[in-house]
């Protein structure tokens, strides 16, 4: 598992990466109560905001954190956006993204990386 | 920035776990260990503790009778605080020259003076625009040694009862002072999330010791500001600040139940107070946008600065939206142009660029449960 600045964490599995949020992003978050997910066969770039997630809080964005496509979205998640706090590591992933260069995995922290970022 | 202040119970909410925001300058808890969805719904199945005491509780005290207050009240309000009898309470506005709300309130007949619980944020302001504007013989005495607790919830009375077996004989807007060890406690039977409940102005040095006898029982939980929103939003109520202030009339804001009879034209005190002209005027024929509740059709939460429109005329916008959850749904409240009002019309509001679908639905969104 690879992990971003921005509170996601990434499944490598061959050319495709499983992207999810971290428990401590979900825990930030608060109870979460509407994702909206792109579509599949969407072309997307590295930084671009493209799942929306809602908490009782704040509307937040997360981003696409390589080049690629996206191939597959969880669509339980839209009917129980409550997943994200259930279980953000597992039953809640957010998308698959068929990844364009897979050196830009390289920069990604590890657990042990990410676990020190935020203290 | 200024030292944010805090309220007798800051060390309580910080070993409850507390996360805490600054909140109209104060450090104020948002949320418990809960979260804001549980607590919300403890409150609306239980009974939730709020600590409150950020919020300006002050004394208007006459030379002579209590009429002599409320007349002077009247000045600055469009209510009857006059025929507010003893013991009980109302919700009340203070508008400004030009028919907008400076902030909105409380108001309890407390027998020989008027006691009045004002916005944590607009206090100050309040204070000064009572003392200049009341005069002589009525004395703004700002109450700062007492902490505001509110316990709210289907559970608040028997829970509150075991420690004050009186306030159980309260009705809604009832208000009495009880004695609870030694403490004087001041109790109305009131809210801002449209369950039954109480709150209770209770002396800074027993504020800690009253909260966590309440916290002791099982059906009490502490519930933070986060909640507090999300049930005031499913009340239909009005967050200062957001769904008023001094661009929006009462009459626009839909709050003409707050002005009596007497006040209005033809009313044995009609006028009188700031703002007068416009809101007697808007009283009669409406005004050209009206505060209603929004029922987003989808799921996205249409939250505050929202634009709305019909078609592609720009009708109005959300002041205040989110996930209401007693209702598993979203819901907003805004001002949409008068002609778009009617319950049931469809608006589309703009999110992320997108149209999405809303109906304008009547206020609250879920019915309060009272003891009347």
């Amino acid at each position: 598992m690879k992990y971003t600045e921005d509170h996601e964490w990434l499944r490598v599995d061959g050319d495709v990466v499983v992207v999810g949020i971290t428990e401590h992003a979900a825990e930030q978050l608060g109870d979460v109560v509407f994702i909206e997910l792109p579509e599949t066969e969407t072309q997307v770039a590295k930084g671009d905001d493209i799942v929306v997630i809602e908490s009782v809080k704040a509307a937040s964005d997360i981003a696409a954190p390589v080049d690629g496509e996206i191939v597959e979205v969880n669509v339980d998640l839209a009917d129980n956006p409550g997943l994200v706090n259930e279980d953000p590591l597992g039953a809640a992933w957010f998308f698959k993204m068929k990844v364009t260069d897979m050196e830009q995995l390289d920069t990604f922290m590890s657990e042990d990386e990410y676990k020190d970022m935020i203290g | 920035m200024p030292e944010l202040k805090r309220t007798p119970l800051y060390d309580l909410h910080t070993s409850l776990g507390a996360k805490i925001v600054p909140f109209a300058g104060y450090d104020m808890p948002v949320q418990y260990g809960l979260g804001v969805l549980k607590e919300h719904l403890w409150t609306r199945q239980h009974a939730g503790l709020f600590d409150v005491s950020h919020m300006g509780q002050a004394r208007l005290v006459p030379e002579g009778s209590v009429s002599d207050a409320a007349l002077a009240l009247e000045t600055l309000v469009p209510v009857d605080v006059l025929g507010l009898k003893e013991g009980r309470q109302r919700y009340a506005l203070f508008t400004d020259d030009e028919g907008g709300i400076l902030d909105d309130l409380m108001v309890a007949n407390r027998g020989d003076h008027l006691f009045v619980v004002v916005n944590a944020a607009c206090k100050d302001d309040d204070i000064a625009h009572m003392q200049a504007g009341l005069g002589g013989p009525v004395s703004v005495e700002p109450v700062t040694d007492r902490g505001l607790l509110a316990l709210q919830g289907p559970e608040a009375e028997a829970a509150l009862a075991r420690l004050v077996p009186g306030v159980a004989g309260l009705r809604f807007m009832d208000v009495a002072t009880f004695d609870w060890e030694g403490a004087e406690l001041w109790v109305s039977r009131s809210g801002y999330t449209g369950e039954d409940g109480f709150e209770i102005s209770v002396p800074e040095g027993r504020t800690v010791g009253l909260a966590e006898a309440l916290l002791a029982m099982d059906e009490v939980e502490a519930i933070g500001l986060g909640a507090r929103d999300s049930l005031r939003l499913e009340a239909g109520m009005c967050l200062y600040g957001h769904d008023i202030d001094r661009t929006t009339s009462p009459v626009e804001a839909a709050l003409e139940w707050a002005i009596q009879k007497v006040r209005r034209r033809g009313g044995d005190r009609a006028g009188g107070f700031p703002g007068a002209d416009r809101i007697l005027e808007e009283l009669e024929t409406g005004a050209a946008r009206r505060r209603v509740g929004l029922l987003p059709d989808g799921r996205a939460p249409m939250r505050e600065g929202t634009e709305l429109f019909v078609g592609d005329t720009r009708i109005g916008s959300v002041t205040s939206g989110g996930f209401a959850p007693s209702l598993e749904r979203p819901v907003s409240m805004g001002y949409v142009s008068t002609d778009h009002a009617a319950t049931g019309t469809g608006v589309e509001a703009e999110v992320r660029g997108k149209r999405l679908p809303a109906t304008v639905a009547d206020l609250p969104f879920r019915p309060s449960t009272y003891k009347r």
